[in-house]
């Protein structure tokens, strides 16, 4: 089967962010930005379906400002065939990027479409369930484990107070959880030969969605700031605080 | 002007997180209806009735309904959404799962996670693991939002809503329910636990995790928690995990052991009223958040502890 795996280029896991002082949003300027880590993930499941025969091509897509191109270029190193970049220097938003997947989805046609549960950035959680939506295909969110058997997919999810397991019929979207595996990292003959695969670039207008925002940013603002603690110097005079403050 | 809240429930009891995300509809406004959606919501209807400030409560309940799979709560949500103007829905699992769902079929977008409510188009969500506050309005007609619990107090009980019958969609659906297995605990629920004890990768094994954080929970009445690096080893189960994206816990006193504290996991803990850590390095960036900071080796400072309560 075909697997269609969306990666989105995100500022990097480790970096400490910064509002800017105008309060319009957080600096990327001159940030690293890397593969946002749920899609690693998602995208090391693919390139191991391949390679236990259960996929037969693996087709990774972004949308964003031309540097997306890296994030695509890492996805083909790490296994994917070949990659779509939808160019746009608009933040698209979760809804905007389920419009355009599911026209995605119409052009490649997928059996499945393998998504991060979440981006790091909007920590919105919403893309691959509304594609889910749009497509009116059964949906296994926050996978721990995948299995293919014949027509279905059985999905162990993470949730709440444990695993739950579900059987999707396919064709089917699944969004994955941290410990549904350990990326690889993309060995340099991989890169070297990932330069050469294809990337098609293409616009939303190409597929007729408008991207334009639903939610307009009134301001960012930095967390409150949590008053500097004190250090104690032992057992005793940690339970004598914590007796005073009233917490134990 | 019109509000749905979707209730929790588990084995027969509404939870706590419905009272909290009946708070923060309260605080959209206009009229706040529950719907209770499950096999079983005959049973849980009555206590969300008893909800305060709730004017009717939804009851839907059918087979179709059980574990609120995503496909039968669209089915049965975007209907009803004709008469109202926003749903509020806990950011729990079950609610993410199901909630964009919902938002996709409504054409809008959805509010995740929010923490405050502005005022009926503005609200505040925070970002980047927290490290970012994000204020947004949204000109979508209607408002489909989660809630993050612990940013809301929980209503009280003093209500007395009508209950009416909803009927649960027809299925079969494209994705079904096969099994699950759910951590077996005694202890206080993660996410609405009043204290918090929790272990790192400093513990160094499963064994040391249960003989050391264990016995400390049980003595505060505490839930226990981990870092992403101790359930990554095994130490602890992934239900346990605190942080991004594992819970997001505000509890009074959160005890965090062996931690470094990395972004992802005070991005699930730093809104704890009073955080203390134990951890042998003193340059730990846990102890730029905690509040009391016991630099010493956690193999001898627990047990003490432990002892001192």
């Amino acid at each position: 089967m075909k697997v269609l795996v969306p990666v989105k280029r995100v500022i990097d896991y480790n970096v400490k962010v910064r509002v800017k002082p105008d309060k319009s949003g957080v600096d990327l300027a001159n940030v690293k930005m890397s593969m946002n880590p749920f899609d690693e993930i998602s995208v090391e499941e693919a390139v191991r379906m391949k390679e236990a025969g259960t996929a037969t091509e693996v087709v990774v897509v972004s949308i964003g400002p031309q540097q997306a191109q890296e994030t695509l270029r890492t996805a083909l190193a790490m296994g994917a065939d070949r990659g779509i970049l939808i160019k746009t220097d608009v933040a698209v938003e979760p809804l905007a990027v389920a419009k355009l997947l599911a026209k995605v989805v119409a052009e490649e046609s997928p059996e499945l479409v393998l998504l991060g549960k979440q981006a790091i950035d909007d920590d919105s959680n919403q893309t691959g369930q509304m594609l889910a939506a749009l497509l009116d295909w059964p949906q296994g969110t926050f996978a721990y484990k995948l299995e293919k058997d014949g027509d279905k997919l059985t999905v162990t999810r993470e949730v709440d107070g444990g695993l739950q397991t579900v059987s999707l019929a396919l064709p089917a979207i699944v969004t994955v959880d941290l410990r549904l595996n350990e990326p690889r990292y993309a060995s340099l003959p991989n890169i070297m030969k990932a330069k050469k695969k294809e990337i098609v670039e293409k616009s939303p207008e190409d597929y007729g969605v408008d991207v334009s925002p639903r939610l307009t940013i009134v301001q960012v603002t930095e967390p409150p700031v949590r008053q500097g603690g004190e250090k104690v110097e032992d057992v005793a005079t940690l339970v004598a605080k914590l007796k005073t403050a009233g917490a134990v | 002007m019109a509000v749905l809240v979707i209730a929790e429930h588990h084995h027969g009891g509404l939870s706590d997180a419905t009272h909290k995300v009946v708070t923060a509809a309260s605080k959209f406004g206009g009229d706040v209806d529950i719907l209770v959606a499950g096999e079983n919501a005959g049973a849980v209807a009555p206590e969300a009735a008893k909800v305060s400030g709730v004017r009717k409560v939804l009851k839907a309940e059918g087979e179709t309904l059980r574990k609120q799979t995503a496909e039968a709560m669209e089915a049965l949500v975007v209907p009803l959404m004709a008469n109202y103007d926003a749903v509020f829905i806990a950011a729990s699992t079950t609610g993410k799962n199901f909630a964009p769902r919902i938002a996709a079929k409504l054409d809008v977008m959805q509010l995740s996670e929010i923490v405050e409510v502005v005022d009926q188009s503005t609200f505040v969500r925070p970002i980047y693991a927290g490290n970012a506050i994000m204020t947004v309005k949204s000109a979508d007609a209607k408002k489909v939002i989660t809630v993050r619990g612990t940013a809301f107090p929980a209503a009280g009980n003093d209500g007395s809503a009508s209950i009416e019958d909803v009927a649960a969609p027809s299925g079969p659906f494209k994705s079904e329910f096969v099994s699950e297995e759910m951590v077996k605990s005694d202890r206080p629920e993660l996410t609405g636990a009043k204290r918090v004890v929790s272990g790192g990768r400093a513990l160094g094994s499963s064994e040391k995790f249960q003989e050391f954080i264990i016995p400390l929970a049980d003595k505060l009445g505490a839930a226990v928690g981990a870092s992403r690096a101790a359930v990554d080893a095994g130490y602890a189960p992934n239900d346990y995990q605190v942080g991004q994206t594992g819970k997001i816990v505000a509890p009074e006193l959160y005890i965090a052991i062996g931690i470094s504290g990395a972004i992802q996991h005070l991005a699930g803990m730093k809104d704890s009223k009073i955080i203390v850590a134990i951890n042998k390095d003193e340059e730990a960036p846990i102890f730029q958040v905690a509040d009391y900071g016991l630099v010493a080796d956690l193999f001898v400072a627990v047990p003490e502890l432990t002892a001192a309560l």
